[in-house]
């Protein structure tokens, strides 16, 4: 009884974590390019004259979308043209189950481990559900029996196929030097120290391996400048362009919860996920009580998830888009033979120093 | 003429000028947020208003004479020279013998107006002015935006 209401906690806690990060992130989106573009954005949504700094925005947009007419166009495919969001939403709730929040730690007398579902293949189970994303743009943008949504989707498609080639063959680089494919276990291991003094983060033993995942995790994520399957001057809207009110609104919000699992899973590869820089979990347990040290390690983590959505957010703002023949060339021609250089250089220098 | 530039070594490996893009759009974000109030370059309207030049063309008014009564003397040539043919004068006949004429109706269609300022050009004896300074010509429906006599004199707004 104990434990299931422990993994019903922890459950809450992860989809909590990406539900409303994901839509604090619609609002920081918009106020976040303002103010790179020097402008003041949404400020104005307001409940009583109190205005929260444009916080109530997210719950505007909330309330008009549920209220918008939700529209399927003649010729659609009705039944794939509505589970379609679906599918594009639920992946970055499900790849958050693997990824941990913290460490194996007695709070109020249990041992609760900090992850929902540790489970032994985490780091795969991650590519593999975030691969069925595709699925949810692929047939949303079939369905709705329109020229732009069709050529979003085919877009998207081969975008996201020819990235993930590089995505999964950067990972090999962090199983090389981590010997693990559990997310737990990569994560604890980045707790040692490499020389004695660097903290062993997957960003300072794979700092290529780094640049490569997060571009390609971008490129996932379909945001600027790998936003050619949205190509809202080209193509109108792309995928999602015959989808109204909250349908539209699950597209938007996959968007943006994409980006919190980019970003949960680049924290745990590469940033030590819960991880202090040369404080353990048995140093914190001694001078804290358990479920104080959980609080700090999920603030922890949830600081370097927050830092690394805003280098998203930047990033976006910062590029324009690539043309289609760039994306592919550097998808096929740059990132993915730089991937494989990178493989097998880790290999070079792990048999060099065994 | 197009020229032809090519990139340097440092530019074609891509990833230090997107450090460099960072750099530049974080130094924004930054400073911006340091300072919110202050910073940005935004206008906050309803509470804050941009300066508006004495001689930038807003909603007409009539002037009026000492007596109350308007200045306009009816003699058509703002409603002749108006391109968008807005202005509807009714003239009438003034009691005192010095003043030609009178308008017993004047009404602006500020739906059909296209603020050339014509008619302050062309009005002898300066009885239309647009140097109200009012931005915002507002209605909840069309009526709301035909202007008359009263109106223009600014005697209800």
């Amino acid at each position: 009884m104990a434990e299931a209401l422990i993994l019903a906690v922890k459950i809450a806690i992860a989809t909590m974590f990406v539900l409303n990060l994901a839509g604090l992130l619609t609002w920081a989106e918009r106020r976040q390019s303002a103010f790179i573009q020097d402008r003041l954005g949404p400020n104005r949504a307001s409940v009583f004259g109190i205005r929260l700094i444009g916080l109530l925005h997210p719950v505007a947009d909330g309330i008009k979308m549920i209220m918008k007419e939700d529209f399927i166009p003649a010729g659609a495919d009705r039944v794939v043209h509505t589970i379609a969001p679906f599918i594009a939403l639920f992946p970055a709730f499900v790849a958050y189950a693997v990824i941990p929040f913290g460490d194996r730690l007695p709070i109020f007398g249990y041992d609760v481990n900090l992850v929902v579902s540790d489970i032994n293949i985490g780091l795969l189970f991650v590519v593999a559900v975030m691969s069925i994303a595709i699925f949810g743009i692929f047939l949303g943008g079939w369905a709705s029996n329109n020229k732009w949504s069709l050529l979003g989707a085919l877009r998207s498609a081969a975008q996201m196929i020819s990235y993930e080639v590089t995505l999964g063959l950067t990972i090999i680089g962090i199983l090389m030097v981590y010997e693990s494919v559990r997310l737990d276990e990569i994560v604890r291991a980045q707790g040692d120290l490499l020389f004695g003094f660097i903290p062993k983060w997957g960003i300072v033993t794979q700092p290529i391996g780094f640049l490569l995942f997060f571009a390609a995790a971008m490129a996932e994520s379909k945001r600027t400048p790998f936003d050619l399957p949205e190509g809202e001057s080209e193509i109108v809207a792309g995928y999602f362009l015959e989808y109204s009110g909250m349908k539209f609104g699950m597209f938007f919000m996959g968007e943006f919860a994409e980006i919190v699992v980019i970003a949960g899973i680049i924290a745990s590869l590469f940033l030590g996920g819960w991880q202090i820089p040369w404080v353990t979990t048995e140093m914190l347990l001694k001078a804290f009580p358990g479920w104080l040290v959980a609080l700090i390690q999920i603030g922890v983590f949830s600081a370097k998830v927050v830092a690394l959505c805003w280098l998203q957010l930047t990033i976006r703002w910062t590029l324009p888009r690539f043309r289609y023949d760039q994306l592919m060339r550097l998808g096929w021609k740059m990132l993915l033979p730089i991937s494989l250089a990178n493989i097998f250089v880790t290999g070079l220098v792990i048999l060099l120093l065994q | 003429m197009s020229m032809k530039t090519s990139l340097t070594f440092w530019e074609r490996l891509y990833f230090p000028e997107i450090f460099r893009g960072i750099a530049i759009t974080s130094r924004h974000f930054f400073k911006n947020l340091s300072n919110p109030l202050k910073n940005p370059v935004t206008i906050r309207y309803p509470e804050q208003k941009r300066f508006i030049h004495p001689r930038w063309r807003g909603r007409h008014r009539l002037m009026e004479r000492n007596d109350g009564s308007p200045r306009c003397v009816a003699c058509m040539c703002c409603a002749t020279v108006c391109p968008a043919r807005c202005i509807s004068i009714m003239p009438g006949e003034h009691s005192d013998p010095a003043i030609m004429k009178y308008p017993v109706s004047f009404e602006i269609d500020l739906t059909r107006c296209i603020f050339c300022g014509y008619c302050v050009e062309a009005c002898p004896v300066d009885a239309i002015r647009m140097d109200s300074g009012i931005v915002s010509v507002v209605g909840y429906d069309r009526d709301q935006l035909q202007f008359n006599k009263d109106r223009l004199l600014a005697k209800t707004p």
